[in-house]
Parts: structure tokens; sequence; C-alpha cells
């Protein structure tokens, strides 16, 4: 033991505190509130809301890749396809309930991604971003030669047979609900974790990280792996909404633009961020939904001004002065 | 003379056509205290890389406590006990102060909750940063950001450590302070290397001195007879040796 073990200097360490206990209990009011909606509520504001939920999901994934773990990828649409084809496969041509199929394509996702992992950690930076796009698109054109899944045309999701749309809708809804709940609470549980210090690490400063004992090619591949369930979870999500998947649209690369977009405008490397720049892309989606490609154009102005006014996103102009789900250690010394 | 700590054999290290290093080779025992110098260039960073697992030497082999390391990744060799600090600072610029010897401590030391939040505060006490504790990295100055370098460095619980310049810049009141924390080190058992070009706080501390010119080893033994060494001076253009030179440009 060397001078520092032995030096007596016993610190008071706070992880949030009131705020952690603030954040926690808006969340069990809005989680409450969202569980009754169904309740209240007609199908159509249900399946819109679960596109909401997806989005959630999807920026909270991404805001892990790149916010947490410093790996900028535009290819996380090869998960959120197999999720939705795996969902598919499962319950339409196996005959697995769709409920229980929903978490074992999240499975395959980290399954597959497990020795993707190898092929695109040999890439850095920009080939890295490039490299997971290239990976997404071979995914596609591998599931558009499967009869079986439908080939080019897609396929429909069929397994909800006997149940009545107003039960299949509302607990698809709160299947989704909890998979919000599962994977915010998951990220916020890991990045208060001993993991979630090496990440932040890693994201800052790789080499330096390395040098200080974290073993950052294996925390990368944990959360290249957890993002890619993530996504599964998200894709098949949407299948369950809208009971049809199709290459095109499941492996777009629209959804890694969608994920950026949702991450910097909310704001990059905080768990709020991303439910806030959800919530902004939704509404732009929804209100702007009459204006064709002009929709485009807005969202686009909308970027280039947050990111000249807010660089931090939305959530960022709290200076971290509000934190819902404090993830820092405080030791009450400045 | 104990059984060596750390031992460097006939380490080479190239990046294309430039040899940067060539057939360097030293040992250190547990206690014992190598100062580095030589002029901007010479290999002494690139050195420390090596011997930290940064980079891969071309050729040679770095034995840690017995073990053959030559091959082992940069987090490994923490683990195993080589604790360093970057030239440049590499902070983790939107973590806390405190959080930086945090991951140092977590991963570096191995230790969990309370020992970990300890350690990591002991080592900013050590390095005179604990008033920042909870200041963002990336907001030091670079005096603290090389602060920072050293409390990391010692929050990793190092048997060895590896120091690149970090007295540049102090106040002549602070070299002191500076230099009383690496003695202690020395004394607690504690193998370092130190690069600096202050040369004085170096002699005030190292055992063995040796000087580095194009990747080679020009001169090594007594800190002062290395210094009275013709061939040093003559490298130094009898400048740095008197110690108050204003840092030099710096490399990565
Ligand atoms: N990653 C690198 N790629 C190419 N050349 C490098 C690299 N790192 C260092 N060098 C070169 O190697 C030489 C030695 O550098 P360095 O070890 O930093 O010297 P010192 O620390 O003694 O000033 C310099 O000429 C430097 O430009
Ligand atoms: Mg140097």
């Amino acid at each position: 033991m060397t001078a520092v073990a032995q030096r007596p200097a016993a610190v008071r360490v706070r992880r949030g505190g009131r705020a952690a206990w603030a954040g926690a209990g808006l969340a069990v009011v809005v989680v409450a509130v969202l569980g009754y909606l169904p309740l209240l509520t007609t199908r159509g504001t249900q399946v819109q809301l679960v596109g909401l939920f997806s989005l959630v999901v999807l920026g909270t994934m991404w805001n892990l890749l790149a916010g947490y773990g410093g790996m900028v990828s535009i290819g996380q649409q090869a998960y959120i396809g197999i999720g939705g084809y795996g969902l598919v496969y499962l319950a339409s041509t196996v005959g697995v309930d769709p409920f229980l199929a929903v978490p074992v394509a999240a499975v395959v996702c980290a399954v597959v991604a497990w020795p993707i992992s190898y092929l695109a950690f040999r890439l850095a930076g920009g080939y890295f971003a490039i490299g997971t796009w290239v990976i997404a698109e071979v995914v596609r054109l591998l599931v558009t030669q499967v009869d079986a899944l439908g080939a080019g045309s897609g396929a429909s999701l069929t397994g909800f047979a006997g149940l009545e749309p107003t039960y299949r809708i509302a607990y698809v809804y709160w299947m989704s609900l909890g998979i919000v709940v599962l994977v915010v609470g998951g990220v916020y549980l890991l990045m208060r974790s001993r993991l979630g210090l090496a990440l932040t690490a890693i994201r800052d400063e790789p080499t330096a990280a390395g040098s200080l004992g974290v073993a950052v090619t294996r925390a990368k591949r944990l959360v290249y792996v957890a993002a890619a369930a993530g996504c599964g979870l998200a894709g098949a999500m949407v299948v369950a909404n809208t009971l049809r998947v199709q290459p095109g649209s499941a492996f777009s690369v629209d959804y890694s633009a969608m994920m950026i977009f949702i991450v910097v405008i909310g704001g990059i490397g905080t768990i709020e961020g991303p439910i806030i720049g959800a919530l902004v892309f939704y509404a732009l989606q929804d209100s702007l939904a009459d204006l064709g490609n002009w929709y485009l154009v807005v969202v686009g102005v909308v970027a280039i001004a947050v990111t000249l006014l807010a660089p931090r996103g939305l959530w960022g102009l709290t200076r971290g002065r509000v934190e819902l789900f404090p993830t820092g250690y405080r030791t009450g010394s400045r | 003379m104990t059984a060596p700590l750390l031992e460097v054999t006939g380490v080479g290290k190239r990046f294309g056509s430039l040899t940067v290093l060539h057939d360097v080779s030293f040992a250190l025992a547990p206690g014992e205290a190598l100062g580095i110098v030589g002029p901007n260039g010479a290999g002494k960073s690139t050195l420390l890389n090596v011997v930290a697992g940064t980079l891969p030497p071309d050729g040679g082999r770095v034995v840690l406590d017995g073990q053959d390391v030559t091959g082992t990744g940069a987090a490994a060799r923490c683990r195993g006990g080589i604790g360093r600090s970057y030239q440049v600072p590499r902070p983790f610029s939107g973590m806390t102060v405190f959080e930086n010897t945090l991951v140092a401590a977590s991963f570096g030391a191995g230790l969990r909750s309370r020992a970990a939040a300890d350690a990591a505060f002991a080592a900013l006490v050590t390095a005179g940063l604990d008033h920042h504790a909870d200041t963002p990295a990336g907001s030091l100055r670079l005096l603290d950001r090389k602060r920072l370098e050293l409390a990391r460095a010692l929050a990793t619980d190092p048997r060895v450590v590896l120091l690149d310049e970090i007295a540049g810049g102090l106040t002549e009141a602070e070299v002191p302070a500076l230099v009383e924390t690496i003695q202690q080190l020395v004394r607690e058992g504690v193998a370092v290397v130190w690069i600096e070009h202050v040369v004085h706080a170096l002699v005030a501390v190292v055992t063995r001195l040796m000087c580095l010119t194009y990747g080679e080893v020009l001169a090594v033994g007594e800190p002062r007879a290395v210094l009275a060494d013709p061939r040093v001076v003559e490298v130094y253009l009898g400048s740095t040796i008197a110690g108050d030179e204003p840092e030099l440009g710096e490399t990565a």
C-alpha cells in the first residue's frame, strides 16, 4: 500500500440525494399516469403513443452508445430491423406468443451484435460510423433474400389472432411502456454503476481510461451489445404496433438520423436529454405531418437552431442545475 | 540491490523510417527513482509510453515483477501496478476532478465504493487539488491539469509510477511540495521514473539519472556525475541544467 491508501481522508460522496428522489418520484407519477391512459383514450392515441415510446427507447440507446460509450453508430437500424423481423418470424412462422417473441427478438439482436462488434471495433471514428451503416445494409440485403421473411416486400404480424383489437392495442401499449421503463431505468442504473463510471471516462478520453486500468474494449462491447438489444426491442415494438414489417423501412438509415436528432436536440450524455428530444421530435412529426417534404426542412432548421443556440441540447440549458437522474459523484468541495 | 521490479531490456521503437528509441535498457528496484533528461524529441515520452503499454515496442522486453508484460495492454499493466501521467494532460473533461481520480482508484487500484472514494480523494489531497474536487476537469488550467495527471497516477495505487514533466510551470515555491510528495512515494517503496526539465527538482529525488538523445542512452548513473558529463552539458548547451528555463514547447 502506498502513501495514498494510508493517509486518512474519509470523503463524503453524494450522488444526487434529493434530486435523485425527486426524479424517481416524478418518474413513478408519469409512468402511473401513462399506465392508466388506455382506460381513458382511443386506440388511435395509444398507437401514436407507442410511436413516441419507441422514439424514447431509440434515443436512449443512441445516447448510451455515443453519449456514454463514445461510439457514433449510424447503423443501429440493423438491430431495429432484426428486432422487427425477429418478432414477425417468431410469432407468425414459428408460432411463439408475440409478447414472448419481443424479448426473444431482443436476445437475438444481442447474440448477433456480439460477433459483429469484433468486426465494427476494428474501425475507429468516422470509419466506425460508416462501417456500422455498411453492416446494416448487409443485414438488410440478407433479409430480403429470405423468402420466409417476405423477401423484398415484407411480412405481416399475425400472431395476435384471437385477441380483440382494443385489448391487443392496450396490451402492446403497456408492453411498450414497460420497455421504456426497463430501458431508461436500466441505462440510469448502469450509468450510476461502476461500469457507468468507466464508460464516461471512455467517452471523454479512451487512451487515458485504458492507462488508468479501465478495460476499454470490454466495456464498449457490453454497451454495443446492450444497445443492440434495446434497438431490437424498439424495432419489435414498432412492428407490434403497426403489424407490418418491410425491409425498406425497418432497415432505413432514417432511423439513425432520427436518433441523432433526438439525442443532439435533447442533450447528449444525459438521461433526460433523449426523453426531451423524443418529445420534441414527436411533436414536430405530429404537427407538421401535413407539410409533406417541408417537414424535413423544418426539422433541419430546428436542429441547426438548437445546435447553435444550445450546443449541449435543450436539457443542457439547465447547466446541470437540475438533474432528475443524477449519475455523478459530488464531494461538496468546489 | 533487491530484485528489480521493472526491467526494460533493449527496447526499440520506430515511427515509419524515424527511429525514436534504439536499444534502451534500465532496471528499477522498489523504492528506487530514475530521472530521465534529454532534449525535446529525444524519445523520453515514447519510452514512457512503451513501458506503460500505450505503445507497443518494435523490439525488446518490458518485465514487471518478473512477468513479461511486453504484449500486455495498458489497462492490464496499470492494474498490475504501473501508474503514469501524460506530458500533455488527458483529463476526462466532462467529469469532475474527483470523478477523474475515482476512475483511477476504481479500475487501476481495483477498489470499490467507500474505499475507492477515499483513495480518490486522498490522491487529490496529495496532489493539492482537493479544493477543486467538484470542478469539471475540462475547466482546469494547465497547471492543475498536470496536478490531476499526478493525482490519477497516484490513485491507481502504483508500485511503479511514470511521471512525464509534471513540474513544468510550477512556481519556485511550489516545487518543494512536489519534490516532497515524490520523495514520500519513494520512501514507501514505489519505483519512480521521472522525466523532467526542472533538473534541480529531479536531482533532489532521483538516485540515478539517464540522459537520452536521439533515442539512445547518452549517459546514465549518479545524477551529479551525469550532469557533469561534457556530452550531457553539450546536449543542454548549459541552459537547462540551471533548472530555471521556462517550460519548453510540448510534444505528444
Ligand atoms: N505517434 C507518433 N507518430 C510519429 N512520430 C512520433 C509519435 N510520437 C512521437 N513521435 C516522434 O518521436 C520523437 C520523440 O518524441 P517524444 O518521445 O515525445 O520525445 P520527448 O518526450 O523526448 O520530447 C519526436 O521526433 C516525435 O516527433
Ligand atoms: Mg516528452
